[in-house]
C-alpha cells in the first residue's frame, strides 16, 4: 500500500512557540495564585493556597509570574517593533498577515454565525481568523488593564504620587473583575475555539509543534492556502513532518496545561457561586 | 494575791488545754496532723464545742466555723455559692484538720492552688451541668492566665478568686459583681492598670462610663477565661469577626479589600482593625486624636507602607462599591466591569455553545 506523505508547513516560528509557553506557563500561574485571593473565603482556595505555602509564597509566584508575563509581553512588542521598524515587514499592519481587524473579520464573524443556524456555508478564514484576534488583543486589553493595575497596588506609594489613592480602591475591583474575564475567557473560549472543538479535540498541536499540514492548511485556513498556492508562497514556509517527541510533548503538556485550567475553572465557578 | 490568782488562770488553764488535746489524741491520733495546720494553737474543743467530757456521744453536731469567721461566713451566704447543694467551707479549704494558710504553697487557697480548688466543681462537666455553669476549668488551663500561675508559678497571674472573688462571688448578672459586664474593666484594671486607663479613655469606654452596656469590655475581645497573648495567630484571625460583630457595615466592605484577603488566606501581616483603629483607646476619626483622624493616616498607613503620603491615604480601606454617593468612581468601574464581563463572556459561552452544538449535529 502505498501511503501518501502528507506536507506541512510552517505557521508559528520558534521564537513565537516559546513566547506561547511562557504566555500559557506565567498565565496559569497567575490565575492559580490570583484567584485564591480573588475568593479567598473560600474553603478549597484557602487549601490552595496553603499547597503553595500560604499567602507569602502566593503573593511571592504572583508578581514572579506577573514578571515573567511582563517579559513576555514586552519581548513580543520588541519582536513584532523589529519585524516592523528592522525589517519592514509592513504586511504586519495589514492584510492577510496582520493581526490588525478588517472588514473581513466582521464578515467572517456573522457568516460563522450563518452557519451555526444552517443559514449558510462556514466562512472561508484566511490566516488569522476573527476568534484568533479576539484572542491576540484580549491579551492586549488584559496587559493594560490587569497589568496597570497591578503594578499600581504593588508600588502603591510610588503610584499614589501619580495618581490619586482612591484609584487604588478602584485599581483592585478591575483587577480582579479583568482577571475574571481573562480566566474565564482563556479557559472557555480559547480553551474551546482552538483546542476542543470537535474538529481539533483533544489538543490543536500547532503553537506546540510551529506547523499544520497541507489538509490542515486547506481546511481552517483555506484563503491563505488558496493565495499562497497562487503567489508560490507554499515552498517557502514547507517543512518537515513534526518529530514525533514533539508532538507528544504537546499532547502531553498542552493538555495538562488545559486540564489545569479547567480544574481551575471548576473551582472558580464553584467559589463564584457559593460567593 | 492578785497576781497569783493571775498566773494560776494563765499557766493552769493553759495546761488544761493543753491535757484536753492531749488526751483527744489518744484516741484520735490520726488528727495530730491539726498541729500543723493554721488551727494548730486551738485545742479541739475550740472547733468542736459540743464536747464536754468523755467519753462523748458518737453523733456530733457539725463544726461551724462561723463562731470564729462570722464575716466571712455571712458573706458566703449572700454569694451566689450559698445555700443548700452549695459547697462547705471545706469544699474549698480541704480537710478541716489540715487547713493551711493561704501563704503556704501547700494550702488549697495557696494561688497557684486555686485554680484546681475551684475546678473541682467547675472541671467537672456533670457538676458543671447540674449547677447550670460552664465547664470553665480547662478554658482556663489552656489561657495565659493560666499557663503562667500553674505552670509557671507566676503568683501575680489571675487566679480564680483574682476576678470572681472568694467567699463574695456573685452571679455576672448581679450588678454588684465583679465579673458584671459594667464592672469587668475595673476588675481587669486591678491588675492592667495601663489598658484600663486607655480603654477608659477610648469611645468604647466612655460608652461604659456613660452607663451604656452595649460597648465591648474586655472581655468582648479577649474572652473570659479562654484569654490568649494578643499575639496568639488564632486570636489575631478571630477578634475582626468581633469587632465585625457590632460593625457589621464595617467588617463588610474591610472583606471587599486587598487587607482581608490576605488576612482570610491565613496571613498575620496585614491590617486588621486593631492596626488602624487602635486597641483600647479607639477613638472615631472624627476625634483629632484618632489614629484614623485624617491628620493621623499618613502616620497610621506608614507603620506598613513606607513611602505613604498625602494622596496613597486617600485609598479607603472600607470603600463600598454599592454606594454611588460616597465612592462614585468605584461604583461605576464595578457596574462597568460586571456589565463587560456578563456581555463578553455570556456572548461568547453562547457562541462556544452554537459552534459545538454545528459542528456535532451535522
Amino acid at each position: 500500500m502505498n501511503e501518501k506523505i502528507e506536507r506541512y508547513y510552517i505557521r508559528f516560528s520558534l521564537g513565537q512557540r516559546y513566547l506561547h509557553w511562557a504566555l500559557a506557563g506565567t498565565f496559569l500561574g497567575l490565575a492559580f495564585t490570583g484567584m485564591t485571593l480573588r475568593f479567598s473565603t473560600n474553603p478549597a482556595m484557602q487549601t490552595l493556597a496553603r499547597a503553595v505555602g500560604g499567602f507569602g509564597a502566593v503573593l511571592f509566584f504572583h508578581k514572579f509570574c506577573a514578571i515573567g508575563l511582563t517579559i513576555t509581553f514586552l519581548a513580543h512588542l520588541a519582536d513584532i517593533g523589529y519585524r516592523i521598524l528592522g525589517k519592514h515587514e509592513w504586511s504586519l499592519l495589514w492584510g492577510p498577515n496582520s493581526m490588525v481587524p478588517r472588514w473581513k473579520d466582521i464578515t467572517d464573524f456573522f457568516g460563522n454565525l450563518k452557519w451555526f443556524f444552517h443559514l449558510g456555508p462556514q466562512p472561508r478564514f484566511d490566516r488569522f481568523a476573527y476568534w484568533d484576534k479576539l484572542d491576540y488583543w484580549g491579551v492586549f486589553w488584559g496587559m493594560a488593564i490587569i497589568g496597570f493595575s497591578g503594578y499600581a497596588m504593588w508600588f502603591g506609594s510610588f503610584f499614589a504620587r501619580l495618581i490619586p489613592g482612591s484609584w487604588l480602591n478602584i485599581a483592585l475591583l478591575i483587577h480582579g473583575e479583568e482577571a475574571l474575564l481573562a480566566t474565564g475567557w482563556i479557559f472557555v473560549i480559547h480553551f474551546f475555539n482552538t483546542h476542543l472543538r470537535p474538529e481539533n479535540f483533544p489538543m490543536d498541536l500547532t503553537i506546540f509543534t510551529g506547523r499544520l499540514s497541507e489538509e490542515e492548511l486547506k481546511r481552517m485556513h483555506p484563503e491563505e492556502y488558496d493565495r499562497l498556492v497562487k503567489n508560490g508562497g507554499l515552498q517557502a514556509i514547507a517543512a518537515e513532518a513534526p518529530a514525533p517527541w514533539l508532538n507528544n510533548f504537546g499532547r502531553v503538556v498542552g493538555t495538562t496545561a488545559v486540564v489545569a485550567g479547567l480544574i481551575m475553572l471548576v473551582l472558580m465557578t464553584i467559589a463564584f457561586i457559593r460567593g | 494575791m492578785k497576781s497569783w490568782v493571775l498566773f494560776f488562770l494563765l499557766f493552769g488553764a493553759s495546761g488544761a488545754i493543753q491535757a484536753a488535746k492531749l488526751d483527744c489524741l489518744s484516741c484520735h491520733d490520726e488528727k495530730a496532723t491539726a498541729k500543723a495546720s493554721v488551727h494548730g494553737s486551738l485545742n479541739c474543743t475550740g472547733c468542736h464545742t459540743t464536747i464536754q467530757s468523755f467519753p462523748h456521744p458518737d453523733k456530733q453536731t457539725p463544726v461551724d466555723c462561723a463562731s470564729c469567721h462570722p464575716g466571712n461566713a455571712t458573706t458566703l451566704a449572700k454569694s451566689v455559692h450559698a445555700g443548700k447543694g452549695g459547697p462547705s467551707c471545706l469544699s474549698c479549704h480541704g480537710d478541716a484538720h489540715s487547713i493551711l494558710p493561704s501563704t503556704d504553697p501547700k494550702s488549697a487557697t495557696y494561688a497557684s492552688n486555686v485554680p484546681r480548688t475551684c475546678g473541682t466543681c467547675h472541671g467537672n462537666a456533670e457538676i458543671a451541668k447540674r449547677a447550670g455553669v460552664q465547664e470553665v476549668y480547662s478554658l482556663y488551663m489552656d489561657s495565659i492566665h493560666g499557663f503562667a500561675l500553674t505552670k509557671d508559678g507566676l503568683l501575680v497571674a489571675a487566679s480564680c478568686t483574682s476576678c470572681h472573688g472568694s467567699h463574695d462571688i456573685l452571679s455576672s448578672k448581679d450588678p454588684k459583681s465583679k465579673t458584671n459586664r459594667a464592672n469587668i474593666p475595673a476588675t481587669c484594671g486591678t491588675c492592667h492598670a495601663g489598658p484600663l486607663q486607655a480603654f477608659s479613655e477610648g469611645i468604647h469606654g466612655q460608652m461604659l462610663q456613660a452607663g451604656s452596656t452595649d460597648g465591648p469590655v474586655c472581655t468582648s475581645c479577649h474572652t473570659a477565661h479562654q484569654i490568649s497573648r494578643v499575639g496568639n495567630a488564632e486570636f489575631e484571625m478571630k477578634t475582626t469577626a468581633t469587632c465585625g460583630g457590632c460593625h457589621k457595615d464595617e467588617l463588610a466592605t474591610y472583606r471587599d479589600t486587598f487587607h482581608a484577603q490576605v488576612s482570610a488566606l491565613g496571613y498575620r501581616q496585614t491590617a486588621r482593625c486593631w492596626d488602624c483603629h487602635g486597641e483600647h483607646n479607639i477613638q472615631p476619626p472624627s476625634n483629632p486624636a484618632s489614629t484614623v483622624a485624617p491628620a493621623h493616616l499618613i502616620q497610621t498607613c506608614g507603620k506598613c507602607h513606607t513611602g505613604a503620603n498625602a494622596s496613597f491615604v486617600k485609598y479607603d480601606p472600607h470603600a463600598d462599591s454599592h454606594d454611588v454617593k460616597r465612592y462614585p468612581g468605584l461604583h461605576y468601574s464595578a457596574v462597568f466591569m460586571n456589565l463587560l464581563l456578563a456581555s463578553v463572556l455570556g456572548f461568547f459561552a453562547l457562541h462556544t455553545i452554537l459552534w459545538f452544538l454545528r459542528t456535532r449535529f451535522r
